[in-house]
């Protein structure tokens, strides 16, 4: 795909972030990506053009980094926490029963563009096992009931909302976050849930706390 | 001032439970940015005392004393100084970090204050992995709050001193978490780790000196400048001071944070996460991520501190522990771990690239019921072969699961030669949905 102006004022706002121009490369590619949904030969070159890079110095970075995809993803990229704390919680089961219903395995994609599978591992979450992710936002303590209800209202084009973050968007709105430019969610998902304050509310029930400094 | 024994001490959770938590509004009801003010008039030299005086030790796994590490950054080289947070958290089993940035990412950014103050950085970077948006938008928000406050940018409240923070998406993938691969991600290539010395204090960001730590470790710095060392060090032991985000995970009723001061033990905290399900005991758990042995309810009274846990043939690694009870296949949770590393391993050395694909390709072997004679000690020696001769700590890593958990259960391998995993271990009883309608 050929770049727009407007995507190539954002690279260049991405590389002014930086006292070296090459640290931008990262969330370039997430950028591309926001453009994309994967990181072409097209956006290798523009990413290459400008940083001063060769083409084959930026494919180097891009294929090193699970997050970059060499073909489109679903509008839902759907990741599942195999590693065992989630896996052996019931990762393991999820991902077989959206394998089935989808019809896809990993890293492949419904026929309708919708969907995307991938086989996570630790998603700093394992307190929420067993988790799953939605274009990389928490959907905690799922089922396979729950993570069925999950990919048929994104398929099916419905609202649904992360456990601790806003409303799941696409793939490539996401990435346009982490190329670091605001959306204007950070309020979305509240504070805390109760897991992050287990210890918090347990301490509050047992008149434990922490002593003041003299 | 003692604590008792088996206490939780909120004190970076403290507010967490308050609606706008994450905002500087909360923050600063609570007493946050006045540390840094503090750091400011007593100057960097005197800061950097306090905290080697407090024996804060880097909460990123290795425990490094956190004083010592900033004051091995050169002063008046002249050259550009960094300060690197490691936001990556990656180790399967940690899950404090992503938290901590999510509820309250404001004391992180005052800890960057007047660690880059003290170390005389004018440029702070905070790594976070990509793979969590919403963290990457409160931490991008805080940092915009603080810019708009005046406590970062140029000349800070008139101090003269400058600070930029810029936060950065990394692209999945762990070995990013290892210090010096980070820097290499940072600076736009493939993250692989580079050869020590130099170490990042003399040549690291840019080949400038730079300073990477953990998120825990400078969220610290705030509560340790406002509230003094007496007061850090009636926390946890003399050679374990402080409190630490336990984040306790797996087969517990009440699975989360829990901030308590480091020597609580595994019994106690496993008590207030509400004990392993009913009717179920505990099997092993792991103290602080996969990458440390594990231990089993034998060692439920270990002291959680970087000494004991040392001491009872593990480390405290994350302090982050994953418990498991009776129904887990110790062969199936190995194996996963393998799986893991063999796809993070970053390729550059042999022992590491070549080692995880035999061990986990044996693993498997055994997980489907057909391990062979000879299997175990074939995966005894290839772990000695990685242990030690790896370029970083990862091939280390990657040699750990096997032998402990040979250690305490070398008959369930035994029993792999013939039976799969998943016939002498129920999968669906191990789930947190076991026996109910799913
Ligand atoms: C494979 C590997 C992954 C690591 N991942 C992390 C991580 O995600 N976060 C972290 O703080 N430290 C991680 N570390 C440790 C860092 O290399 C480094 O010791 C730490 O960031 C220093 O900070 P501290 O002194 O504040 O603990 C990792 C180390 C290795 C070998
Ligand atoms: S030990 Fe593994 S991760 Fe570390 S440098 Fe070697 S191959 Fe890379
Ligand atoms: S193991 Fe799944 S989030 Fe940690």
């Amino acid at each position: 795909m050929t770049f727009t102006q407007e995507t190539k004022v954002k690279a260049r706002e991405i590389i002014s972030r930086y006292p070296v121009a090459r640290s931008a490369l990262l969330p370039m590619l997430h950028l591309v990506q926001s453009e994309e949904g994967f990181v072409s030969a097209d956006g290798i070159a523009l990413c290459a053009e400008e940083l001063g890079l060769t083409t084959a110095e930026v494919a180097a970075v891009a294929t090193f980094y699970t997050m970059y995809h060499r073909k489109p993803v679903g509008e839902y990229h759907i990741g599942v926490c195999i590693n065992p704390g989630c896996g052996i919680l019931g990762g393991d089961e999820i991902w077989s029963t959206l394998c089935n219903r989808l019809g896809i395995g990993n890293d492949e994609v419904t026929d309708d563009g919708k969907i995307s599978l991938e086989r996570i591992e630790c998603q700093a979450a394992c307190t929420h096992a067993p988790v799953l992710t939605a274009n990389w936002e928490f959907l905690d303590n799922m089922t396979p009931a729950k993570a069925v209800d999950v990919v048929e209202k994104l398929t099916r084009g419905e609202e649904v909302l992360s456990t601790r973050g806003p409303r799941i968007r696409t793939f490539k709105e996401n990435e346009e976050t982490l190329a670091g430019f605001d959306d204007g969610l950070v309020d979305a998902g509240g504070n805390a849930d109760e897991l992050m304050l287990a210890g918090l509310k347990r301490a509050k029930e047992l008149g434990m706390s922490a002593p003041e400094a003299k | 001032m003692t604590i008792a024994q088996g206490s939780l001490t909120p004190v970076l959770t403290a507010h967490w439970d308050e609606a706008d938590s994450y905002t500087i509004a909360s923050y600063m009801r609570h007493g946050g940015y006045t540390a840094f003010k503090k750091a400011f008039a007593a100057g960097p030299d005197a800061v950097i005392t306090t905290v080697k005086d407090s024996g804060l030790r880097g909460r990123g796994g290795a425990g490094f004393p956190t004083g010592l590490k900033w004051s091995f950054v050169p002063q008046g080289d002249g050259k550009p100084h960094y300060l690197v947070v490691n936001a990556d958290e990656s180790e399967p089993g940690a899950c404090k970090d992503i938290p901590l940035m999510l509820a309250n990412p404001h004391s992180l950014i005052e800890g960057i204050i007047i660690a880059s103050f003290a170390m005389r950085a004018n440029h702070a970077f905070i790594y976070v992995r990509g793979e969590v948006p919403h963290v990457f938008r409160r931490v991008n928000a805080a940092i915009r709050e603080a810019y708009q406050a005046g406590y970062l940018g140029k000349n800070i409240m008139g101090s003269g001193f400058d600070l930029e923070v810029v936060l950065h998406a990394g692209a999945g993938a762990y070995i990013c978490g290892e210090e010096t691969a980070l820097l290499d991600s940072l600076e736009g290539r493939r993250g692989q780790p580079r050869l020590k010395p130099p170490f990042p204090a003399v040549a690291g960001l840019y080949s400038s000196p730079s300073c990477v730590n953990n998120v825990e470790t400078i969220a610290n710095i705030p509560y340790i400048i406002n509230n003094g060392v007496d007061w850090f060090r009636s926390f946890g032991t003399e050679k374990s001071p402080g409190f630490k985000l336990f984040a306790v995970s797996g087969h517990v009723n009440r699975p989360g944070i829990y901030e308590a001061p480091l020597g609580i033990t595994m019994r106690e905290l496993l008590e207030h996460a509400g004990g392993v399900r009913a009717g179920h005991k505990v099997k092993f758990w792991l103290p602080g991520g996969s990458s440390v042995p594990m231990l089993t309810a034998d060692h439920l009274d270990t002291p959680m501190t970087y000494e004991a846990i040392a001491e009872a043939g593990s480390m405290l690694g994350t302090g982050t522990p994953m418990v498991f009870d009776e129904t887990t296949s110790i062969v199936r949770a190995v194996t996963g771990w393998l799986s893991f590393y063999k796809h993070e391993s970053c390729g550059k050395c042999t022992p590491c690239r070549e080692g995880t694909w035999w061990i986990s390709d044996v693993l498997h072997r055994f997980e489907s019921g057909h391990g062979q004679e000879g299997d175990i000690e074939k995966l005894v020696e290839i772990c000695q072969q990685i242990a030690g001769r790896s370029f970083c700590a990862l091939g280390d890593a990657a040699a750990t699961p096997f032998p402990a958990a040979l250690k305490y259960f070398r008959s369930e391998f035994l029993e792999a030669t013939r039976t799969p995993a998943n016939d002498s271990f129920d999968p669906a009883e191990a789930t947190v949905f076991a026996g109910v309608k799913r």
